[in-house]
């Protein structure tokens, strides 16, 4: 739809400095006022063009990132319509989270070329861009179709075909019910029906939830190292992030007192945060560091903690382990050559994780893969499972998904299936267009395969 | 033979069927001169199948028709033998009128209104040849070598265009009911540069009252009271017959597969294609093998007839296979066939070679309607020439195209598809055909339509005084259910929990009472002491309003952002081709179909979103470059 508001990405995928998520339409700014907050608490749709704000972007009430709205209104913007600019810290990882809270609250994913293409329809480009534009947008095109190609044998495309080929079943028994009313088609029965739409529903829940799974080895975990000072984290991030030399960003750490990198061990991706350390803090300043630390800790997918072996836990351990306790984590023991002086046994009470390394002789490292695979639980992970491989089809799993609840919650509340039927085949026409198909014909043909119906 | 010049008309129309009964008195009424053509006399608003008007979607249409001004809905009302709603219960987008007819009787009273018609003059004759003037008006010439001058034509020709009848090794050529077919036409239009195809349908037997032993059958009542179709009909009187059902079972379907051979259409004979919706019993038979029984509606044909029409048993099979597969059917042992089921194949063309306006793209002033278009059923053939023959007037009076878009009606549902997708068999109307179904109720076609059907001048002064006054009690019964609240008390409370819906502690508005799915103003008539009283009808409409409003609103959601794209006008001259950003397909697909605007581009299968952001540039480049061209204004 031309008048849709649209989001993407707008800078280079993968490293950079700053990624910037650019949201254009009419309701670009109120979309962005969902998930950005201004830390002058002013309202994007209040505020004037041509400004920046800085604030934060959440997604699902959690900060993101820190990060600066840049407000364009109509028709003084790139595209000519509101346009507003996220620009936040570089990497797949945040950038992708902001673009999806950002398609979460009501934009759809910009098609190829699209915002040169509004910049053209609203007379912000020269005619001789025209072509050029219709040429990038026709080999975009072709190029996706061949990636739609790939998704039609895949274990995706089954997987959808699957859930849609029940929910279709179902319509087409609506509409026969509806269309053939004096045919002996059988009655529509409440709970059968009701059983179908939730079983689609979890379905295609699981299928959201797996693009979270499958994100792990695409996008990267939130991974924290922890340690009390000098315990050896750097080491330990040295020995990771120097494995398969696969640094990918290194964003300064004086903005929050946490190191970000980005390395990838076999298949998976751990975006790094190296705390600031965790320990009773005897002034304010560090005591900011600190609680940074401790909320970092809170919110991280993996937590490393890493403890020294020459010496037993002192209280700043203990504190950790406290924090750490019910966490997805490994502990990593960083052991020299000298005696183990550490209670083991604390340790394990928190977690069954624990490796031995050591920098030194440069031992543990595959121990330490084989661990993180199995706490990742990508060693179990089906590569053949069903897996959204972009942005794009999750954004319609996710609307066929709502729109799915909605048919569940018209049939719940006791609404005519007339109700039902609408919604039900609004969540089919989203999936129709993962596998590029049109609902009615699907629903009609269908009827007439399935029943024996007709004067 | 020598011909002779026989008139000058606007408007010609060839067939006098449901679609040409719509076409001609539209045009006619709109003050064109209009002639109607029949190749009998006696066959003027046959209905060769089922007696019956309206059904599932098509009771839409023939409100949507009524709505616009058209004649079906009031003649099946002054002819209904029994009314029915049905789908009550399942909703109001599905609701759908239905009534038995006399057949008969609605050939006369169809006959005699196009006779009492001004403008209109209904002509015994067979249209052989038609053919363009240079001036751009075609004239017409009929078997008996009379030559016509029309401005523009309308092609109505049903399944008279090639007709050929087929019961079991036996064909023959013919129209409908034995009446002789259109045998020259056909030729004419190819020669023009027309292509036709075969298409296919059927009809049951007629079997004689007296020889049915209807005691020992199921009854079908109509509704008490019954509704009538049309907006100008006050009421009905009862309804005056009854239907009956029975069922096949497994010695019918023995019988038909023991002779399947001897069918034209699994012989192979019939080339034409048969909906999948209409299937004659043998079909239903091959395809659906596992199914121990299958329904037939026995239903009268007039009240001043024995024939009965057997609803759901169609067959090409020889007389005497049908005689012996009916004779095994519960209440039929004895039946008497008075006439036999037939399939009839007839000539069509390929719709997609249309506009909306029902005209065709490359023949300038020629127009089609129904069967002919490749639709089927009395109804979708009524709405089709109600447009076309809308077209044709405004074309000759030089007045814009009136056309329906899928939001705003079946009937513009039924043509967006006919012209889009193209038929590859009958097409018929099925509510689950439109996605905006819970706005596109037959319950406000007036609402929707009638504003058009005014300003179009085929309504009434004293029908469009009725209509307003209508909304006005719409909208003050609205804003009194708004603004009422209804106390809490034990009655209420009784009446909630016995519609097993929660009781209040307090006043609630009465709005919020009828938004909830477990209530309505039946139940809750008692505690509404202030409820004036109306016409069910308003209740009706308020009472979906409220009920529905989170669905309608969606709805017209979607209606505004499709509206958006077919606002935006594609030159009908556009050659695909010559744009480069296109996919081949696309291109092809395009130039075929030639869409007349952007929304209508984008429903074409084959055609992406891609294609769609293609066109929309190259629409803006052409408006930068010509920007006085009107067409491309609103982009």
């Amino acid at each position: 739809m031309t008048n849709s508001t649209i989001a993407a990405i707008s800078t280079a995928q993968g490293m950079g400095g700053i990624g910037v998520i650019r949201i254009s339409g009419e309701n670009a700014l109120t979309i962005a006022d969902k998930v950005f907050v201004a830390v002058s608490s002013k309202k994007l749709s209040d505020a004037k063009g041509y400004t920046a704000h800085f604030g934060a972007v959440y997604y699902e009430n959690e900060k993101i990132d820190e990060c600066i709205a840049t407000v364009f209104k109509a028709p003084f913007s790139y595209t000519g319509e509101n346009v507003v600019e996220l620009s936040c810290h570089g990497g797949t990882y945040i950038t992708k989270t902001v673009l999806r809270a950002v398609l979460d609250n009501g934009a759809i994913p910009a098609g190829a070329g699209e915002f040169t293409k509004r910049a053209f329809l609203n007379g912000k480009l020269d005619l001789t861009e025209a072509e050029a534009v219709m040429d990038i947008i026709s080999a975009k095109s072709s190029a996706a179709a061949k990636s739609a190609l790939s998704v039609h044998e895949g274990a995706l495309s089954k997987s959808i075909n699957e859930v849609k080929d029940d929910l279709v079943n179902r319509a087409a028994h609506l509409c026969a019910w509806a269309d053939y009313p004096e045919e002996d088609i059988p009655e529509i029965e409440f709970s059968a029906l009701k059983d179908a739409l939730d079983i689609a529903k979890s379905r295609l829940s699981a299928l959201l939830e797996n693009y979270d799974k499958g994100k792990a080895i695409r996008e990267g975990i939130d991974t924290v190292i922890v340690g009390r000072p000098n315990v050896g984290k750097s080491t330990l991030m040295n020995l990771i992030t120097g494995y398969d030399k696969s640094i990918v960003t290194d964003i300064a750490g004086t903005t929050r007192d946490i190191v970000e990198e980005t390395a990838v061990i076999k298949d998976i991706t751990l975006h790094l945060s190296d705390t600031a350390g965790i320990r009773d803090a005897d002034n304010a300043i560090e005591k900011i560091g600190v609680d940074k630390a401790k909320h970092r800790l809170s919110t991280a997918e993996l937590i490393i903690a890493v403890f020294d072996s020459s010496s037993p836990l002192n209280d700043d351990d203990i504190s950790i382990l406290n924090e750490i306790k019910g966490s997805t984590c490994i502990a990593v023991i960083n052991k020299d050559d000298l005696k183990t002086k550490l209670d083991i046994e604390k340790i394990k009470e928190v977690t069954e994780n624990i490796v031995f390394m050591s920098a030194k002789t440069k031992t543990g490292i595959k121990e330490f893969e084989d661990i993180l695979d199995k706490v990742v639980g990508t060693a179990d992970f089906d590569s053949s499972s069903a897996v959204l491989s972009n942005e794009r089809q999750r954004s319609l799993a996710k609307s066929a998904y709502v729109a799915l609840l909605d048919a569940i919650s018209a049939l719940s509340l006791g609404m005519t299936y007339d109700a039902v039927t609408v919604s039900l085949e609004d969540a089919i026409s989203f999936l129709c267009e993962l596998t590029g198909e049109r609902v009615t014909e699907t629903v009609v043909d269908n009827v007439f395969h399935s029943f024996c119906v007709g004067k | 033979m020598s011909t002779y010049f026989a008139g000058n008309y606007d408007v010609a129309v060839i067939g006098a069927g449901h679609a040409g009964i719509e076409a001609a008195l539209a045009a006619a009424r709109l003050g064109c001169k209009t002639a109607i053509f029949t190749i009998n006399m006696d066959a003027v608003g046959n209905c060769p199948c089922n007696p019956s008007i309206g059904g599932t979607a098509k009771g839409h249409l023939v409100r949507e028709i009524d709505a616009l001004g058209g004649e079906m809905g009031k003649t099946a009302d002054e002819c209904f033998l029994q009314m029915r709603m049905l789908n009550l219960g399942k909703g109001p987008a599905v609701h759908s009128l239905r009534a038995q007819i006399d057949r008969r009787k609605y050939q006369d009273v169809m006959k005699h209104k196009l006779e009492l018609c001004d403008n209109l003059d209904l002509r015994q004759a067979e249209i052989t040849d038609i053919e363009k003037n240079d001036d751009g008006s075609w004239t017409l010439t009929t078997r008996m070598f009379a030559q016509f001058m029309a401005k523009t034509v309308i092609v109505a020709t049903g399944t008279y265009l090639g007709g050929k009848i087929f019961i079991g090794e036996v064909s023959f050529e013919s129209g409908p009911d034995g009446v002789f077919p259109a045998t020259f036409l056909g030729d004419s239009l190819r020669n023009l540069g027309i292509p036709t195809r075969r298409f296919k349908t059927g009809t049951p037997a007629r079997v004689k009252r007296s020889t049915i032993d209807l005691d020992k059958l199921e009854i079908q009542e109509g509704d008490t009271p019954p509704v009538p179709f049309s907006y100008d009909t006050e009421s009905l009187g009862d309804n005056k017959v009854v239907c009956h059902i029975s069922y096949t079972n497994e010695d019918t379907k023995k019988i038909i597969l023991d002779n399947i051979h001897r069918s034209p259409l699994y012989g192979g004979k019939i080339e034409g294609v048969g909906p999948r919706y209409c299937p004659s019993l043998e079909d239903k038979i091959v395809r659906f093998e596992h199914k121990e029984r299958h329904q037939l509606f026995i239903e009268p044909c007039g009240l001043d007839t024995e024939e009965m029409y057997l609803q759901g048993m169609s067959s090409s099979l020889p007389e005497e296979v049908q005689l012996q597969f009916y004779h095994t059917i519960p209440g039929l042992e004895n039946a008497l066939i008075m006439r036999p089921a037939y399939a009839i194949e007839y000539d069509c063309i390929d719709p997609t070679s249309m506009n909306a306006t029902l005209e065709f793209r490359d023949f300038e002033g020629l127009y089609g309607a129904g069967q002919f278009n490749g639709s089927s059923g009395y109804e979708e053939a009524a709405a089709q020439g109600l447009i076309a023959g809308i077209n044709a007037a405004h074309k000759v009076q030089g007045k814009e195209p009136f056309v329906l878009d899928r939001a705003s009606s079946y009937i513009g549902t039924l043509i967006d598809d006919l012209i889009t997708k193209g038929a590859n068999e009958p097409y018929r109307m099925m509510t689950s055909r439109s996605e905006y179904r819970l706005i596109l109720r037959q319950d406000n076609a007036d609402i929707r339509l009638t504003p058009l059907g005014y300003k179009l001048g085929l309504i009434s002064e004293e029908r469009w005084s009725r209509f307003n006054e209508k909304q006005r009690l719409i909208e003050e019964e609205l804003y009194r259910v708004k603004n009422t609240t209804i106390p809490a008390s034990e009655k209420l409370n009784e009446i909630l929990v016995s519609r097993e819906t929660s009781a209040v502690d307090g006043g609630i508005r009465l709005f919020e009472l009828l938004k909830r799915p477990q209530l309505n103003y039946k139940v809750l008539k008692e505690v509404d002491t202030t409820r004036p009283t109306l016409p069910d009808a308003i209740f009706e409409q308020v009472e979906i309003a409220i009920k529905y409003d989170g669905y309608i609103k969606k709805q017209l959601a979607q209606v505004e952002q499709m509206r958006k794209l077919e606002v935006k006008k594609l030159p009908l001259d556009t050659d695909y081709k010559t744009l480069s950003g296109l996919r081949l397909e696309a291109q092809e697909k395009l130039n075929k179909i030639r869409p007349s605007n952007i929304g209508q581009a984008s429903r074409i299968s084959g055609v992406s979103p891609a294609d769609i952001s293609v066109l929309l540039i190259w629409l803006a480049k052409k408006s930068h470059e010509k920007p006085q061209t009107e067409e491309n204004t609103d982009v």
